[in-house]
């Protein structure tokens, strides 16, 4: 399955050296850390699990340096954005000024069924669009007067969810007051979230807020009689960008599952309220939600694991784990499963493969991607040189040590400064990341895709989404566009020597 | 019409900075100087003696009610009271929600923006309590005013929040020219209260510019809403704030960069004055106690 390669760890461990000796002293020192390449993991086996391929730990996690241009986001946006934004039957009010709202209006591509306005409202943009008087007198009225209006305009609304922006929090206004005392009078879950934007180090403490905020004001709240089968599993950590959980739904019902909730792309409000009668959580993206999956299991006696759908080789040793927590029935289903799309592996491969083999990768995402998607280019022949996270924490670049080949750059929290020395040093065959990255690297004359929206395209994830990730990385890397990219002026002049 | 000169008076909660100051700025009016006041403070009784009544349209009051700022006139939140002082009151939220801070700046904002302050010779700016946050420190800011008058009395607390209001003044001497123009001490008839008063000014690099003595009249006067020098022009409490007038008004220019002291300092020096006890003599007291109830108990 996977490439055998190693990346060139001295000319890493050099470049390491050369950013880190343009700065201050006293930041050189802090930067340091955050920078490693990944060496040999060690042999000493652990028990109950896969040995790493390589060690890749660097400090993570902590705060940025102001004037790093840093591209972390907020507690709200790791709140509104990623967790509750993608569910899809409530309102969810960006309470606090206009801006935080505006700007980050659908940035996530969250798919889902239904008809927007009327049942499902993910797409839209709901505030509280603050002014100095709310500021000065408290919003709280405010905020009643919107979920009134909210149950007015929108009766079909399953329940609204408050995200605070950072006034909120600096005026101290009591939204759980009027969450408690509106979800009464109406009848209806009202869910307050404290993710303020000045909480934390990046939007990884607004998933942590997030996903306490299900397990305070979701779960338990309702009684409903709910029909179970000993094969109801949770996926948690899909948001479905570009119908990526739907790729992946089809793939484990087909061995035999029953999903009974997708957290939270395409997601309903009784999905996420039904989650706990659930036998199993699969969890994609590790780091947004594994705090309501450790919280489940505690309180509920549900077991979750982790997986992975990016590329065949994952998808395969991920259906195969996942069958085995069930037994032969289901091993026998998912192997089906397996040699089910193998065809279609095999084509894409075929295809893509020729045009792709040997080319080289940098990634730089958020706190998942830089590692889940390294077996999805290596299966199509291609090498990771360098990953890094925004805001992982340590347990994450444990993980990564499972995913890439010794030498491998690791850069946590980029500054800006770094990773454009990185890129123009190593000048790999295509970049992924975001699209503050896009324009600057394509500037230099490399392919470019972005990892975080999957570049308006997807899904990505499972069997049909790996024939679409080939394409697309295809088409970013081979596109002729990259020929013209040289200046005329700068070439041999074949015509005008032919003219002499 | 001379240079505008702005003062600000701060000092504890309750330590009668409003009463004092409506009662030197109305001593100040016979010195034909033409007075703006600014309350700054969601109680919006900065004003009320002035006033003859509490002033009910404040800024953010109407603001609240017209959507903003921007919908107000200046005339609105206006008002004339004794002599032709003129009295605005920023108001605010009511106690436990918002931010009244912020309401101060906006408030500020919108008198300055508006031409407030066009046509008087004296701003004065009546400071909510201990300077909480950056909205009630607006008044000593750049450009805003010159001289702070610090209201306190002898009880420790007066005297740490003189302290600490020294503090903020001094974060802002710098950048902004604010100076502090003096303590005034609000009699509260504690023991040594003039020499300790005295001793905080020395320390703080200023002076004291005047002690009020205690005198029932003030409350007498407070009942009617009025200043005492409107209701017992005559009386000896009058001429004590006609003096403190004088010492203000005279007082331009001659505030000074305070250098406040720590928390130590400030308790060694109610340690000197007999104030606050030591720990030996404490427990001295504690052991007579003691002793008297033994002595008490065998008899």
């Amino acid at each position: 399955m996977s490439l055998d390669y190693e990346n060139d760890g001295e000319l890493h461990g050099k470049l390491i050296e050369e950013v880190l000796a343009q700065y201050p002293d006293k930041f050189a020192k802090r930067r340091k850390k955050h920078l490693s390449v990944a060496s040999d993991a060690g042999t000493e086996e652990i028990e109950g699990a896969e040995r790493p391929v390589t060690e890749c730990d660097v400090k993570s996690n902590i705060k940025s340096i102001p004037g790093v241009m840093t591209v972390r986001g907020c507690a709200y946006a790791g709140s509104k954005g990623v967790v509750w934004g993608p569910i899809k039957d409530m309102v969810h009010i960006s309470h606090g000024p206009v801006g935080c709202g505006q700007y980050s209006w659908s940035q996530r591509r969250n798919y889902y069924i239904g008809k927007t306005g009327i049942d499902t409202f993910v797409t839209m943009q709901f505030t509280s669009d603050f002014q100095e008087r709310d500021i000065v007198f408290g919003g709280d009225k405010k905020l009643e007067k919107i979920i009134d209006e909210i149950e007015d305009l929108f009766p079909l609304a399953n329940g609204i969810s408050v995200q605070s922006e950072c006034p909120i929090g600096l005026i101290g206004d009591d939204i759980e007051a009027v969450s408690k005392k509106k979800a009464k009078e109406h009848d209806t879950t009202i869910v307050p979230v404290r993710c303020e934007g000045f909480r934390g180090v990046s939007q990884s403490l607004g998933h942590h807020i997030a996903n306490d905020a299900i397990r305070d004001w979701v779960f338990d709240k309702k009684t409903r009689e709910v029909e179970t089968t000993p094969y109801d599993v949770n996926v948690i950590g899909d948001y479905n960008i570009g119908g990526d959980a739907w790729a992946s739904r089809i793939l484990l019902e087909e061995m035999g599952l029953r999903v009974v909730g997708n957290w939270s792309g395409d997601a309903t409000l009784a999905e996420v309220e039904n989650a706990v009668h659930a036998k199993l959580n699969l969890i994609h993206c590790y780091r947004s939600m594994n705090y309501i999956c450790r919280h489940m299991e505690e309180k509920y006696g549900i077991p979750w694991m982790e997986y992975n759908f990016f590329g065949p080789s994952q998808i395969a040793m991920s259906l195969r784990k996942i069958a085995k927590h069930y037994g032969p029935e289901i091993e026998e289903k998912a192997e089906a499963v397996i040699a089910k799309y193998q065809p279609l592996v095999d084509a894409v491969i075929a295809k893509y493969g020729p045009r792709l083999k040997g080319k080289s990768v940098m990634l730089y995402v958020g706190g998942l991607r830089p590692r889940h998607v390294v077996n999805a280019y290596e299966d199509l022949g291609m090498q990771i040189a360098g990953t890094g996270y925004e805001f992982a924490h340590n347990d994450d670049y444990q993980r990564t040590g499972h995913y890439v080949k010794k030498g491998t750059l690791i850069y946590d929290d980029v500054t800006g400064y770094e990773l454009e020395k990185f890129i123009e040093a190593i000048r790999p065959d295509l970049v992924g990341s975001g699209i503050k990255e896009k324009y600057p690297v394509q500037k230099m004359g490399i392919p470019f895709r972005q990892m975080h929206s999957w570049d308006y395209s997807g899904p990505y994830h499972g069997y049909d989404g790996f024939a679409i990730f080939a394409r697309d990385m295809d088409l970013a890397i081979n596109n002729p566009v990259w020929d013209l990219f040289d200046a005329p002026w700068t070439k041999e002049a074949p015509l005008a020597a032919a003219a002499e | 019409m001379g240079k505008l000169r702005q003062i600000a008076f701060y000092g504890k909660g309750g330590i009668g900075k409003s009463t004092t100051s409506q009662n030197t700025l109305a001593a100040l009016v016979d010195l034909g100087q033409k007075i703006l006041i600014v309350g700054c403070d969601p109680k919006a009784d900065s004003t009320r003696l002035i006033l003859n009544t509490k002033m009910q349209d404040t800024v953010l009051s109407l603001a609240a009610e017209a959507g903003s700022v921007e919908d107000l006139e200046l005339e609105d939140v206006l008002k004339v009271g004794y002599k032709g002082i003129k009295c605005t009151e920023s108001g605010g939220p009511e106690p436990g929600v918002g931010c009244a801070g912020r309401g101060v700046i906006t408030a500020i904002n919108f008198l300055e923006e508006n031409g407030a302050y066009d046509d008087v010779d004296y701003v004065s700016y009546d400071v909510l309590g201990d300077v909480v946050c950056g909205g009630f420190a607006m008044p000593i800011r750049e450009n805003k005013a010159q001289e702070i008058y610090i209201v306190m009395s002898g009880e420790m607390m007066a005297l740490y929040a003189a302290n600490n209001i020294a503090k903020g003044i001094l974060k802002y001497a710098h950048s902004g020219g604010v100076r502090l123009g003096g303590l005034i001490c609000n009699e509260r008839q504690t023991d040594k209260e003039l020499e300790l008063a005295e001793a905080l000014a020395a320390r703080l690099n200023t002076k004291l510019i005047h002690f009020v003595p205690r005198d029932n009249i003030v409350q007498h006067a407070e009942l009617r809403r009025q200043t005492v020098i409107e209701y017992a022009p005559d009386s000896q409490q009058a001429a004590e704030y006609r003096e403190l007038a004088r010492k203000i008004h005279e007082n331009s220019g001659k505030g000074t960069i305070p250098t406040p002291i720590t928390m130590e300092e400030l308790e060694e020096m109610l340690l000197e004055f007999g104030i606050m006890k030591t720990e030996e003599q404490q427990l001295a007291e504690l052991q007579a106690k003691e002793a008297a109830k033994a002595a008490a108990a065998a008899q």
